[in-house]
């Protein structure tokens, strides 16, 4: 929120710089965002005199001596028109900032430095100045609109600084105004808690009027809907005179960017800036039925507010009607067919308090918002809505627009605005804080701000003003105490009354970090994705219209459809990431990701969806296959002390012979493949990629046990190796867990070589394993191993037809 | 051969004889080879000198095996000496032969990382863990209640917004923030208790500086006689184990509705130490959490005994903790998986 220092001013006597200012501000809670002079890009401007204006032959130049208060007088070019002898004008001097303006002489184009020059071959040696070029408007500064020079009065002082003159040395606080403290949404609020930091008073502004005898006979107000409007006030004023505000209102009002309209429309706005109340002024000649009516929008009913623009409003929408028909909606802008204009003679003021939840919801709905909408959308009290209807009516009889009648009508639902007592304990107080604040600080502390406390004994008694709607209980006025007392009191302390608790990650959290490590270790590169993604991302996938992974959870607001679901696997993500680094010349790499899948039940959600840890893995690049991934998940396994098996499965995105689905003690975890070379193309990639999808969650019953040493064994273990062949549909894993199964004392089945081609038959293929045979109560002899080579090959013989290599 | 004089002149030869072939041989094998040619047992032109024993004189049979076995000697330390310099030879020639280019690049498996936030949340963790903290993880989606009625967030709080959050059905959505945990915590467990709450979080907002999806770290104690100062002082020796020794921290007042008073904490910028820089703005501070007292009803929504019982919570962004100390400019850069940024984050 804008606050210039000057208006501030009004409300507080302040005697300290505009930095002290800001450091007091950011102590007790408001954060000034920026602060700067309004002026902020214009320096060394003086007030000139011209003393002699001789044209320049064949131009539209003159050349001018001017007396800028020194010893001599400059000599200055100048193109304006309204140049003349005996006037008074701001001087850039040389080195002078200013604006830079287009040939219009009206925009803006950036800030120039003024040096010396020569035009025609007249030396200048400065430049007269316009409103624009010193950033002033004709509200900022009367006579500053004007296309040519500024024209300063003719008392002014020679040599004075142009800046402290016409304002420009003001300075404004932009200040972040934090949710519990819409009171402060003001420049008035603001100006409370500035006098209370200093410890100043606050002047109140003038709130008196004298109510004439005219009245509107028979004006009603009514509020159908007090839910959402608690309290409505209306006053009448006849006799208005539609003009001009008056110079002093047109440059607050500037100062923080609100153009100037017109007295009555000036007064609305100046009020809402000064004292955070939202208000509208109906023209009464439009206004028909002798009524004001606040009620719910009828479903389908039509307004036309003053920018021209046709909303069709439902009974989510609150208006204000007259007799008739709607003539407004509801704190957020007027309508077109009762607004000020110039012919305007009687005006029905309006300072209401709106649910702020229903005013943005309508606002957001609607897709209209204003300053008031937007003031709403924050919470306004009603101590401001009285307050600020007495204001208006003032500055009706100051600005003489009109006169007060005393038809007038407050339609509240019963609220307060008086003080509202508050009892607390002191050592409560203090108890939050940590640290004794002495009960003289709590007392002037409260005091400056308007609580009127009293202490007796340990019991603290304030009257909390009707405004500080965010004060609760004892915790609230601790805040208050320490905002003002400061915070750099607080002294450390490491919680000596606590008790000792033990820390550190649970089982499951401990296991998923090792699983992490262990990646690294065989250079997987950990990365994150968002938990949303897209539902193109299943079309690309290819999964059937019944596939699991297409029960997802729907954002009901997602910012667009490709952050729409809540991913049910990890792999497009993956996929995608890996295609992007091969974008960008990365031909190698592995990443993995440690994410939650979101599987719900019923849907739309009716309970929590079960979140599932999940590990993805993707590797990509020439040295990369099938076996490379399968080693990783391996290393998994090892992590875990798992033993995992692999048997070949179908994904509709991974190559059909080269996936398989990864099991663990029977049950199926996941899956591990290649990526078919129709999402590669999609994906732009240029070397192969892989992915695995393991469900952490279903190993959690595994995470944390400590592994039992099984005793070294006693005798030697023996190896043999065997070359086998066999038809080439036989597997690996075929022969494994067969020669696995035909003797008890195989304890690892190795492949460590595999042979087709001219020296075996055109369909077989030749399979080379490693044998171990561990000994458990008695030494192998050389005839006992054989003996079990032997069972082995005639199992494998019958079985799978395979047989030893000759 | 009939006696010694023979045999001296015989052995005389043989010497020479191994003396002449000595300079042809330039291989350890070699010299094995010539050694057998002299001194196997039984072709050896030495270890035959031993058969002809049975043609000399009894009383010269001592000298001459003593004369044979002199000779043995000899030989085999003759060549043993020439296989030893051969062999010296050939393995300085080896080692030249296997001269490399130890400039050439190292053949090795890379060691990945783990992602910066998953770093930092540990570096964290550690922190707190050490302090007696555990680590509680919520869930993703959540209940309205616990993300917000519960956390003193009133219906009508700008908080609420559908702009700020991402619903999945009137009751459900995606937390916004790690608090969500807090309630979870103090409904299933009674005082003392000392969490964080590490994980993702959601809000409606994609820009530049923003990402729909970023990971906070939430912290709550609750014990009897918690306070302000114990929240200031475990917060001072948190910062100084992360941004350093000499980090200080300030308070200032703000606003969050689960606590009460509210403070948000900057901490003394750790890269000008509090001069003022780029990174802070000039100002010579950095906001880094925010933090409370837990707002009694909080406590009481929980069925704590809030008379009894006080506490303190903070919240902080993983991404930014992380943007700032490893100075990342971009946080969209934190969830592309490019390998060019997730390889530069070794911590």
């Amino acid at each position: 929120m804008l606050v210039p220092l000057s208006w501030l001013k009004e409300y507080v006597d302040i005697d300290v710089t505009p930095e002290v200012l800001e450091e007091k501000l950011f102590s007790c809670g408001f954060e000034v965002e920026e602060r700067y002079q309004v002026g902020k890009d214009i320096s060394n401007i003086v007030v000139g005199y011209v003393e002699s204006c001789e044209p320049i032959p064949d131009t539209h130049l003159h050349v001018c001596m001017v007396n800028v208060g020194a010893d001599e007088p400059l000599q200055i070019c100048c193109g304006a028109d309204n140049v003349q002898a005996g006037g008074k004008y701001p001087v850039a001097l040389v080195g002078a900032t200013v604006y830079a303006t287009a040939r219009d002489h009206k925009t803006v184009e950036g800030v120039m430095t003024i040096k010396k020059g020569k035009l025609r071959g007249y030396a200048s040696h400065g430049m007269l100045c316009s409103g624009v070029e010193l950033g002033l408007s004709e509200d900022l500064y009367p006579g500053a609109g004007y296309n040519g020079l500024l024209v300063l009065p003719e008392d002014t002082e020679i040599g004075a600084d142009v800046k402290e003159l016409t304002g420009l040395n003001d300075w404004l606080f932009d200040i972040a105004i934090t949710a519990n403290r819409p009171d402060c949404q003001s420049i008035f609020g603001i100006a409370r808690e500035v006098a209370a930091v200093l410890g100043k008073e606050v002047k109140m502004p003038a709130l008196d009027y004298t109510e004439t005898e005219v009245k509107k006979e028979g004006f009603q107000v009514t509020v159908d809907a007090p839910d959402l409007c608690p309290r409505y006030s209306a006053h009448y004023v006849y006799d208005v005179q539609i003009k001009e505000s008056p110079a002093w209102m047109k440059k607050r009002l500037a100062l923080v960017g609100i153009g100037s309209i017109s007295n009555i429309v000036d007064i609305t706005n100046y009020i809402l800036k000064e004292l955070g109340q939202p208000m509208h002024a109906f023209d009464c000649n439009y206004l028909e039925g002798n009524a004001i009516n606040v009620r719910r929008a009828g479903e389908g009913e039509k307004i036309v507010t003053l920018d021209e623009k046709e909303f069709t409003l439902s009974s989510s929408n609150l208006v204000i009607c007259d007799g008739v028909k709607p003539v407004a909606l509801a704190g957020i802008m007027g309508g077109l067919n009762s607004e000020i204009r110039d012919t305007t003679t009687e005006v029905m003021f309006e300072s209401a308090k709106f649910a702020r939840d229903n005013i943005r919801k309508s606002s957001r709905a609607l897709g209209q918002s204003s300053d008031s909408s937007a003031r709403y959308a924050k919470g306004v009290d009603e101590y401001a809505t009285v307050m600020a209807m007495k204001r208006a009516l003032h500055l009706i009889e100051e600005l003489e627009c009109g006169k007060v009648s005393s038809t007038h009508a407050d339609v509240n639902t019963g609220n307060s605005l008086e003080p509202r007592e508050m009892k607390a304990s002191i050592r409560k107080i203090n108890g939050v804080l940590g640290i004794t604040v002495p009960e003289e600080e709590i007392l002037t502390i409260l005091k400056g701000l308007d609580f009127a406390p009293e202490i007796n004994g340990d019991e603290l008694t304030i009257q909390v003003p009707a405004y500080r709607e965010d004060m609760e209980d004892y915790p609230d006025i601790a805040e208050e105490v320490i905002r003002m007392y400061g915070y750099d009191h607080i002294e450390s302390a490491f919680m000596p009354t606590a008790k000792v608790t033990l820390g550190g990650l649970n089982p499951v959290q401990k296991t998923t970090l090792k699983i992490k490590k262990a990646l690294c270790s065989v250079g997987v590169f950990e990365g994150m994705h968002y938990s949303f993604f897209s539902p193109s991302d299943l079309d690309e996938m290819g999964f059937a219209p019944d596939a699991p992974e297409r029960h997802a959870i729907r954002l009901i607001n997602p910012i667009n459809e490709d952050l729409s679901l809540m991913r049910t696997t990890l792999a497009p993500q993956m996929i995608h990431a890996m295609g992007r680094n091969q974008k960008r010349g990365i031909l190698d790499g592995r990443i993995f990701e440690v994410g939650n899948r979101f599987i719900p039940g019923e849907l739309p959600l009716t309970d929590y969806p079960d979140e599932r840890e999940t590990l993805c893995v993707g590797i990509f690049g020439k040295n990369e296959s099938f076996f490379t991934l399968k080693g990783i998940a391996e290393t998994v396994a090892d992590c875990l002390n798992l033993t995992f098996t692999y048997e070949a499965a179908q994904k509709p995105f991974l190559h059909p012979y080269q996936t398989a689905s990864i099991s663990c003690n029977g049950l199926e975890i996941g899956y591990l493949g290649k990526v078919t070379y129709e999402i590669q193309k999609e994906e732009s990639m240029r070397v192969s990629a892989y992915v695995m999808e393991i469900d952490l969650k279903s190993l959690y019953p595994y995470y944390g046990i400590s592994p039992v040493f099984q005793p070294l064994p006693k005798f030697a273990e023996e190896k043999r190796d065997l070359a086998l062949v066999m038809d080439k549909t036989v597997t690996c894993g075929e022969v494994e867990s067969c020669i696995k199964d035909a003797c008890r004392f195989v304890t690892n089945v190795t492949l460590f070589d595999v042979y087709e081609g001219q020296q075996i038959a055109a369909d077989k293929k030749s399979m080379a394993f490693t044998v171990l045979f561990t000994p458990d109560e008695e030494e192998f002899t050389t005839e006992s191993v054989d003996g079990y080579v032997k069972t082995i090959l005639k199992k494998l013989g019958k079985t799978l037809n395979v047989e030893l290599r000759q | 051969m009939q006696n010694l004089n023979e045999l001296n002149e015989k052995i005389a030869s043989i010497k020479q004889e191994i003396l002449d072939n000595a300079d042809a041989l330039k291989s350890s094998r070699s010299v094995y080879e010539c050694r057998k040619t002299f001194l196997d047992s039984k072709k050896g032109k030495i270890g035959q000198l031993m058969k002809e024993m049975r043609n000399i004189p009894n009383d010269q049979k001592a000298d001459f095996g003593k004369a044979v076995n002199a000779a043995k000697e000899w030989a085999g330390q003759f060549f043993d000496e020439l296989d030893e310099k051969l062999k010296a030879e050939e393995q300085k020639l080896r080692y030249e032969s296997e001269k490399i280019d130890i400039s050439m690049p190292a053949m090795r498996t890379r060691y990945g990382n783990l992602h910066p936030i998953t770093t930092v949340r540990n570096q964290l963790t550690d922190i707190f863990a050490s302090m007696g903290f555990s680590v509680y993880e919520g869930t993703e989606i959540e209940k309205d209640y616990y993300n917000f009625t519960a956390l003193n967030t009133p219906q009508d709080h700008p908080a609420r917004d559908m702009q700020d959050t991402f619903y999945l059905s009137p009751e459900f959505l995606l937390r916004t923030q790690t608090s969500a945990g807090q309630i979870h915590v103090m409904e299933s467990q009674k005082p003392p208790i000392k969490i964080i709450s590490p994980g993702k979080v959601f809000r409606s907002d994609d820009d530049a500086t923003h990402s729909p999806m970023f990971s906070q770290m939430e912290g709550l104690v609750v014990d009897e006689g918690i306070t302000l100062c114990d929240l200031k002082g475990m917060l001072d020796l948190f910062v100084k184990q992360i941004f350093g020794e000499n980090t200080t921290t300030r308070l200032r007042p703000s606003y969050f509705p689960f606590t009460e008073p509210s403070v948000e904490v900057d901490v003394s910028c750790f890269q000008c130490g509090g001069q003022g820089c780029r990174l802070c703005k000039g100002t010579g501070w950095i906001e880094v959490l925010g933090a409370g007292v837990v707002n009694k009803k909080v406590l009481e929504n929980c069925g704590i005994d809030s008379e009894r019982y006080s506490g303190f919570a903070f919240g902080l962004g993983l991404e930014r903790i992380a943007m700032l100390k490893y100075g990342i400019n971009n946080i969209k850069l934190l969830f592309e998986s490019d390998l060019r940024v997730l390889d530069q984050i070794d911590d």
